[in-house]
């Protein structure tokens, strides 16, 4: 068993201003409005510190980092 | 509607628990022609057998659970899976019965709480004893009013007739596409607009006054009505053992009964068509599941059974029981476009990929349909409708997404036709789907 972390994004409270593709070019882009298209929801362990920064950084807080169980 | 083919049916009516041909839950209209008044269901089914005690019933949940009842309301979702997700919930629970029925094509709620309302209500009170419930809201569209009033009524007898433990509250919400979907029902009934919620928290976690709650369509809980009765062994007399039971559908189209009918799961979806006295004219492609569903080229479904793991693998699920046949002269993409520019205008706008995608990718299929359309228009479609899934709240992208797609393919040599000479003369016919002429949830409201 792994912990993992996995990436979520509150639709809602998007509006697409596209800081996390930024910082995370990894694992989100952007859709030809501004809106994120994430190409894999779990974060490797490599990628978790630019991940924290990209959570940090939307503006209007839709985007989430959780602690998930793998087996 | 006499001479139906049957075969499919692996239980007849003998045991008087099913009516003609293999029916459970409109064994009494089969069997009298008409509404099942409260004093008619007492005598055909006695009071619902509640369980003792406040806390959840787990023997039903269990029993729920080894019928292998799946949902009726459109995912399909194991229902004793999620009867036990609430049940393990501290505290009191909160059950909604979803009869709200958004999906123009489907007509099985409201035929079902016409007929049978209270097998229905049975069905609400045996689940709420399942999971330790404290209350039931039973969530109608407010453009039934009729049939509000009448289940209003049917709650008050029942409670005349001391037959239900717990408070049953009918509720009238707008009928948008969106409203009936599970967070915009718990939403509306907290005092809030009847559209979609982020999630996390879902409804089992969180839900009407902050309660754990089950979201379950009304069908879903008549079937459980008949199970805590009967028992699972009686359920899995029906259907496939890796689908059992009977499911009602809205047949419709070119068909020569439409109407609303009960099949064994597994029926395969040509029979299907048969039991609404089969086409009236050569098809082209049946429609499977609602305007969030699936095209299906005719020639290869009427052989797909009706479960979720065979229309799965043939790109279509249930949804709402919906078929909707379609006959060789029709033209599919418009029938498309038609419905694709309604879902665009059902988006609560929330989300910004169905905000802006859903009427880009409507828009397209105008131009395909009707106007004109080149290779870059296909091209940007496939690109669309390929980006929308899972990017909203709700699965309302999703279901667009889906039916833009599928038409893409079964009517793949129509949009050859399209692009080289414009649009055909069917395109011009009067529509098949029946689209509502509904003006936005906007001017409407969502409260
Ligand atoms: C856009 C949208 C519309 C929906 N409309 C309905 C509806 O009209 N009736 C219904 O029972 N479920 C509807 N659902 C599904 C509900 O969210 C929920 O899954 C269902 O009521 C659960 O009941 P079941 O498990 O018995 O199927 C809709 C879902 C979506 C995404
Ligand atoms: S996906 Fe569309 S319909 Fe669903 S919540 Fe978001 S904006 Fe509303």
């Amino acid at each position: 068993m792994t912990r993992t972390h996995r990436l979520g994004i509150d639709r809602i409270a998007c509006d697409g201003r596209g800081l996390c593709a930024e910082l995370l070019p990894e694992l989100i882009a952007l859709d030809e409005w501004g809106y994120p298209i994430l190409h894999d929801t779990a974060v490797s362990e490599a990628l978790l510190t630019h991940a924290r920064r990209a959570v940090a950084a939307c503006p209007v807080l839709a985007l989430r980092l959780e602690r998930a169980t793998r087996d | 509607m006499n001479e139906r083919p049957d075969a499919v049916l692996t239980e007849q009516a003998q045991d008087g628990r099913s009516g003609p041909h293999g029916t459970r839950l409109l064994h009494g209209w089969y069997s009298t022609g008409g509404r099942a008044d409260l004093a008619e269901h007492l005598g055909r089914y006695g009071p619902p057998p509640l369980p003792p005690g406040r806390r959840p019933a787990i023997g039903l949940v269990q029993a729920v659970e080894e019928a292998g009842l799946t949902g009726r309301g459109g995912a399909a979702f194991p229902t004793g899976r999620k009867l036990r997700s609430v049940a393990a919930r501290r505290g009191p629970a909160v059950v909604v019965a979803n009869g709200m029925e958004s999906e123009p094509a489907s007509r099985k709620d409201e035929v079902l709480l016409d007929l049978a309302p209270h097998l229905v209500l049975d069905g609400a009170a045996l689940a709420a004893s399942a999971v330790g419930a404290a209350a039931v809201h039973l969530c109608l569209p407010r453009t039934r009013a009729d049939q509000v009033h009448r289940l209003a009524a049917a709650v008050e007898e029942r409670s005349r007739a001391g037959l239900d433990r717990v408070p049953v509250l009918v509720h009238a919400l707008p009928h948008h596409y969106v409203s009936s979907e599970e967070t915009s029902l718990v939403h509306w009934l907290n005092g809030g607009e009847a559209r979609p919620t982020a999630t996390p928290p879902r409804p089992f976690e969180k839900g009407v006054d902050g309660r754990p709650t089950l979201v379950d369509n009304v069908e879903t809980l008549a079937h459980l009505a008949l199970i805590a009765r009967y028992g699972p062994q009686w359920f899995r007399g029906a259907g496939r053992p890796d689908a059992p039971g009977t499911t009602l559908v809205t047949l419709s189209g070119a068909v020569r009964a439409p109407g609303v009918y009960e099949i064994a799961l597994g029926t395969q979806l040509g029979s299907a068509l048969d039991t609404a006295g089969g086409a009236a004219e050569p098809l082209q492609a049946i429609l499977v599941g609602g305007f969030f569903g699936s095209w299906l080229p005719a020639a290869g479904a009427a052989a797909v059974p009706f479960t979720r793991p065979d229309l799965a693998a043939a790109g279509a699920g249930p949804g709402a029981g919906v078929l909707v046949a379609l006959a060789q002269d029709a033209c599919g993409l418009a029938e498309t476009a038609r419905v694709l520019d309604y879902l665009a205008g059902q988006s609560a706008r929330q989300c910004g990929p169905c905000t802006f995608g859903l009427p880009a990718v409507a828009e397209d299929f105008v131009q395909l349909a009707w106007g004109r359309a080149d290779a870059a228009l296909i091209e940007r479609l496939h690109r669309r409708t390929g980006q929308l899934p899972g990017r909203g709240a709700c699965r309302h992208p999703d279901g667009a997404a889906r039916l833009a797609a599928t038409a893409l393919h079964a009517f793949a040599e129509d949009v050859h036709r399209h692009l080289a000479g414009g649009p055909c003369a069917a395109a011009g016919r009067p529509a098949v789907l029946p689209v509502p002429d509904t003006r936005s949830p906007e001017s409407e409201g969502w409260r």
